[in-house]
Parts: C-alpha cells; structure tokens; sequence
C-alpha cells in the first residue's frame, strides 16, 4: 500500500527521532518508503505465554510491547486511575492492537478490555481477547464489550498473522481509506 | 561419534518422543520460530518452563498439604502449569493438568493428591527427555553439524 501524496504523509508526523524502550515511533515514512511496523501491546500474566506471544508477533514484523498484568498495561496506556491527567493519547503510543489474556489475577482480560473501550483516547483501539479455555459464555461477553475476535492459546503463527486485518492504521487519516488489512 | 551419527541418533529420539506422547505438535512449532537472529528460542522457552513447572508444584505440594485444602488455590496453579505445558507442547504433562482440575472442581483431596503425584511423575520425565534432546543438539554443533529439520 503506497502513499498517494509524498507531502500529505510528511505533514501528518512529527519526527520523533530515536524510539523510546517501550513507547511507539511514529508512522514515520522514511528514504525507502517503508512505514513503521505496527505496535502490538501483549498482556499475559505467564512469562512463557509473552516470552511465546512476543516472538510471535516479531515473527510476523510487528513491534511488541508486553505487559505482565492489567495493571502494567493501563499504566503503560498512562489510564491508571491514580494518573493526573490523562496527557498520553494513542498518537502518541501508536498502539496498533492489543493482545490480552483472559485469566489473570487482579484484572482479568475482560476488565482490561473494558476500561479500554471506556477511555476516550484509546478505545478505538482493536483488542483481541486470548484463552486457553473454551467458555461460549466468556467469549460472548468479551465481543459484547468490544473485542475484535476471542482466540483461543496456544496461539498459532496463522493467528497472529491473521492480526493484520485488525490492525488500527497510523499512516493516513481514517476518512482518507478503508481498512482494508 | 560421527555427526551423520549424532544426527541419525537424534531424529529417532526426537521421534520417539513425539510418538510417545511426551511432545505434541505445539513443540514443533516451537522450533519452526527458531532461526538465526533466535538461535536459542526453543531452550529459552522450554527453561522458563522448567523453573515456573518446579515452583508450581512446590506450591501445590505446600498447598494440598494445609489441613484445609484451599481447593480454589490448587486449581488456579493447575491452570498455570496446564496453560504453560500445553504452550511448550508438553502433552503428557497437560493431560494430567485436566484430570488434576477435575478432581479440584469436586473437592477431591485423595484425587488431587493422586494427581499431584501423577503430575510430578510426567514432568520430570518429560524434563528429563527435553534435557537430553538439547544436549544432544549441543554435541551435534559442538562436531560442527547442523542440526537436522524434523
């Protein structure tokens, strides 16, 4: 997918220069016309699952940021309810997708995805709800909060390149194109 | 011992296993996110699994050993252990894991025990096999071959 108009795309960035450990670059075009991979945010409360889920998704070229629990996750999305303000919006992260387990202690996956879907400034963001249990109750109340697609663990590498589609898309204005994946 | 040798050695072994129930396809896949710029995915992975399988089952040991039984406790650890085995594609051990959380959904403290026992058995023998492949595939590049894709 190339850009219809070089100066059109230059305008909608900031260069932010180098990126930071664990927040996004922009969908900055550079010389070769590549753009910026899109930037997964994995919550799992097992180390194996986002040692797993990490190199998964780098497989795949996306940009990984894992978190261990619900918490981390809404601290990293600067939501905790203890935050000041609210000054992050996903321009600035360039959250592509968020990739969730179900089961976790504290906050479950379905807890997370809610308080997602609650924020003005991030619940546009995709969220795709993982478990290894096959509950038609819990996957009905997950689509219903808003969850993109319920997949079940152990992840596939035919799953996460499914993610694609998903993708939330940084690279021009959302009125300009459909999603097309 | 020749490479060709420790190669031949190692497919049958590594076939053994899976024919054998040890290793389930979710192994292999695994392996097929090896490459080059991950050279050591596969033992990274399968050691995180190790040592959060052992803390689990010292958890369970202690637990299941209370007077009364937090039955809710064991369950969430079997959960853990069957979600982490089931991820490294250590079938036999996930297996017991289903059994094991039936017998904490009825309460069962003689069942759980059985289980715990059962469950012990299958990961260090399972252990034991995946140390043994590894160290297989370390003699095999150690003799400067490559290891052979399954």
């Amino acid at each position: 997918m190339s850009p219809s108009s070089p100066s059109k795309i230059s305008s909608n960035f900031g260069n932010n220069g180098g990126e930071g450990g664990g927040g996004g670059g922009g969908g900055i075009v550079d010389g070769s016309d590549q753009l910026e991979p899109p930037h997964v945010l994995a919550v799992d409360d097992s180390v194996i699952e986002r040692k797993l889920i990490e190199r998964l998704l780098k497989s795949s070229e996306y940009k990984v940021t894992t978190a261990e629990n619900g918490l981390r996750a809404l601290e990293y999305l600067g939501l905790l309810e203890d935050a000041k303000e609210n000054t992050l919006t996903n321009n600035d992260l360039k959250v592509s997708l968020v990739i969730t387990d179900y089961c976790m202690p504290g906050m479950t996956g379905y807890e997370l995805l809610k308080k997602i879907k609650e924020s003005s400034n991030f619940r546009e963001i995709p969220v795709v709800v993982m478990s290894s249990e096959k509950n038609p109750s819990r996957v009905e109340k997950c689509l219903e909060e808003g969850a993109l697609e319920f997949m079940f663990k152990p992840l596939q590498l035919s799953d996460v390149k499914r993610l694609r589609c998903h993708m939330m898309k940084f690279d021009e204005p959302c009125n300009e194109r459909l999603c097309v994946g | 011992m020749e490479v060709v040798q420790l190669q031949g050695r190692l497919i049958e072994f590594t076939s053994s296993l899976f024919r054998e129930g040890f290793l389930d396809d979710q192994y292999t896949q695994l392996q097929q996110l090896q490459d080059e710029s991950n050279p050591d995915f596969v033992v990274e992975v399968v050691s995180l699994f190790f040592e959060d399988s052992e803390r689990l089952l010292n958890d369970l040991t202690t637990t299941l050993g209370q007077q009364i039984v937090d039955f809710k406790k064991i369950d969430a650890h079997v959960h853990q252990l069957k979600g982490s085995s089931a991820s490294i594609g250590a079938q036999r051990v996930k297996n017991v894991c289903v059994a094991f959380r039936n017998f904490c959904e009825e309460g069962n403290r003689e069942g759980c025990l059985t289980c715990l026992q059962q469950v012990k058995h299958e990961y260090y023998l399972v252990k034991n096999k995946l140390e043994t492949l590894f160290k297989l595939e370390q003699q095999i590049l150690q003799a400067g071959g490559s290891i052979p894709l399954m």
